[in-house]
């Protein structure tokens, strides 16, 4: 029994679906960490790509250095490390926002990349235009950058939404109850590891599946040209 | 203890994980060739199964693949009554490198596709089969093109061993985990940790550089 279902073992059919509704709360949870954990990765991504953009190269070195380690070493030890030795700095996180934590570091790297790829996609002729109609360099940003990079951003983000799904596995060694870690769990009170891991495979395509196509729509109906802001 | 002490034993974790990573990249590698090149294929048996494949794989969590080969499979040949038991190794490696491969054979599908026309219309005008055609003038110019991507996903797999430590492979961070449930030291241990992945990602990108020169010697420079 876990989370108050009942399993059937009495044939393999009968298995599946008593565990389905514990999977899918398991599930629930890989959406949630998914969801907070791209909400992180997209503000720290931000902060990131602003100070390696920085004109003094004191902000915009040790930044580059600080992402390219993040984006050098392992999700896992990355968890470890905030999930062991911040409460060591009487930092104390649930299990969940350390994971999500983890899962938005690890992609802040990532997404930084992004946005600067996005803004720097702009072409020059839109600043010397800007500049010609004598916008200030803030509003020639928000109004005229910003604008244009959005759809260019934006499906790359998704790509990363889908990958961050995939990775929240990792989060079921720090003991968060997401859907491999349930999966795992019945598994290992069954003895029947097959039917559970399997079906979490089948639900993981489709919850991919799913994703990407949402991605493919949203990039279908932004348009190219960019976004007005107003 | 002073953190010297560690680096015997992380050293063993470590050279672990780059047999693991070597390994893993091959079989990669190769099923990314096979894989992708069979997703361009006319023969739709050899197409839709390098499609389930990619989809499969692409679509999983590789924690999830690595789990299903290490506690399912064996299930899966009990009831046909095979002995499919892998040892952790094993299951480390092939997860790690089907599940990279497919990643790769994506790659590898974008780089042939992207071998411009004309070669093909050159090589149809010389008589050229359809197999000469594919290995002397669509693969040899396609593998430049595909070494930068070749170059992050060999980065990404040496990321991803260190998730074999879950199925109780000694590799660099099951031996830190080790150290750190005996000496309680989170911070030291897993900062040497952290350091050392980074320094062995340098050294596969380094590789991986020299490689992708090697690959694209013949090119006219500037082309």
């Amino acid at each position: 029994m876990l989370f108050g279902f009942e399993w059937d073992l009495s044939n393999p059919l009968a298995f599946a679906i008593s565990i389905l509704p514990i999977l899918l709360i398991g599930m629930w949870v890989t959406i949630q960490a998914t969801v907070v954990g791209f909400f992180v990765a997209l503000v720290l991504g931000l902060i990131f790509a602003i100070l390696k953009s920085a004109p003094s190269r004191f902000i915009a070195w040790p930044a580059r250095l600080v992402t390219e380690f993040i984006r050098d070493t392992p999700l896992l030890v990355q968890l470890f490390f905030l999930y062991y030795v911040l409460p060591e700095y009487g930092i104390v996180l649930p299990a969940f926002m350390t994971g999500a934590l983890a899962l938005g570091l690890q992609y802040s790297a990532y997404t930084s990349e992004v946005y600067r790829a996005g803004i720097e996609a702009v072409g020059r002729d839109q600043h010397e235009a800007a500049r010609a109609l004598n916008l200030p360099s803030a509003r020639t940003f928000t109004h005229i950058v910003v604008p244009q990079a959005i759809p260019r951003i934006v499906p790359a983000m998704g790509n990363y939404l889908v990958s961050i799904m995939k990775d929240v596995p990792v989060l079921s060694v720090v003991t968060v109850l997401e859907m491999l870690n349930v999966a795992k769990i019945i598994g290992d009170r069954t003895f029947n590891y097959l039917i559970p891991l399997s079906m979490v495979g089948g639900l993981y395509l489709i919850m991919t599946l799913v994703a990407s196509a949402g991605v493919r729509l949203l990039d279908r109906y932004l348009p190219k040209q960019g976004l007005p802001l107003k | 203890m002073h953190w010297t002490e560690y680096l015997p034993s992380l050293m063993q974790g470590a050279w672990v994980t780059v047999q693991l990573t070597l390994y893993s990249t091959l079989l990669g590698a190769a099923a990314a060739f096979v894989f992708g090149i069979g997703k361009l294929s006319r023969n739709w048996a050899l197409r839709g199964v390098s499609i389930a494949y990619i989809e499969v794989f692409r679509g999983t969590s590789l924690l999830v693949q690595l789990f299903w080969l290490y506690f399912a499979l064996p299930l899966a040949g009990n009831a046909i009554g095979i002995d499919l038991r892998l040892p952790p190794v094993l299951a480390g490696v092939l997860a790690l490198g089907l599940n990279i491969g497919a990643y790769g054979a994506e790659v590898v599908r974008g780089a042939i596709q992207a071998v411009h026309s004309d070669q093909h219309e050159a090589a149809r005008a010389l008589n050229f089969t359809e197999r000469q055609t594919l290995f002397r003038i669509t693969i040899p110019q396609a593998i430049p093109e595909m070494m930068p991507s070749f170059g992050n996903l060999a980065v990404q797999n040496l990321k991803d061993t260190a998730l074999v430590s879950l199925i109780s492979l000694g590799d660099l961070t099951f031996r830190a985990e080790q150290i750190r449930n005996f000496t309680q030291e989170s911070t030291t241990i897993y900062t040497m940790l952290l350091f050392m992945y980074f320094g062995m990602a340098l050294v596969v990108t380094a590789i991986m550089r020299l490689l992708e020169r090697f690959a694209g010697r013949w090119r006219v420079a500037g082309s």
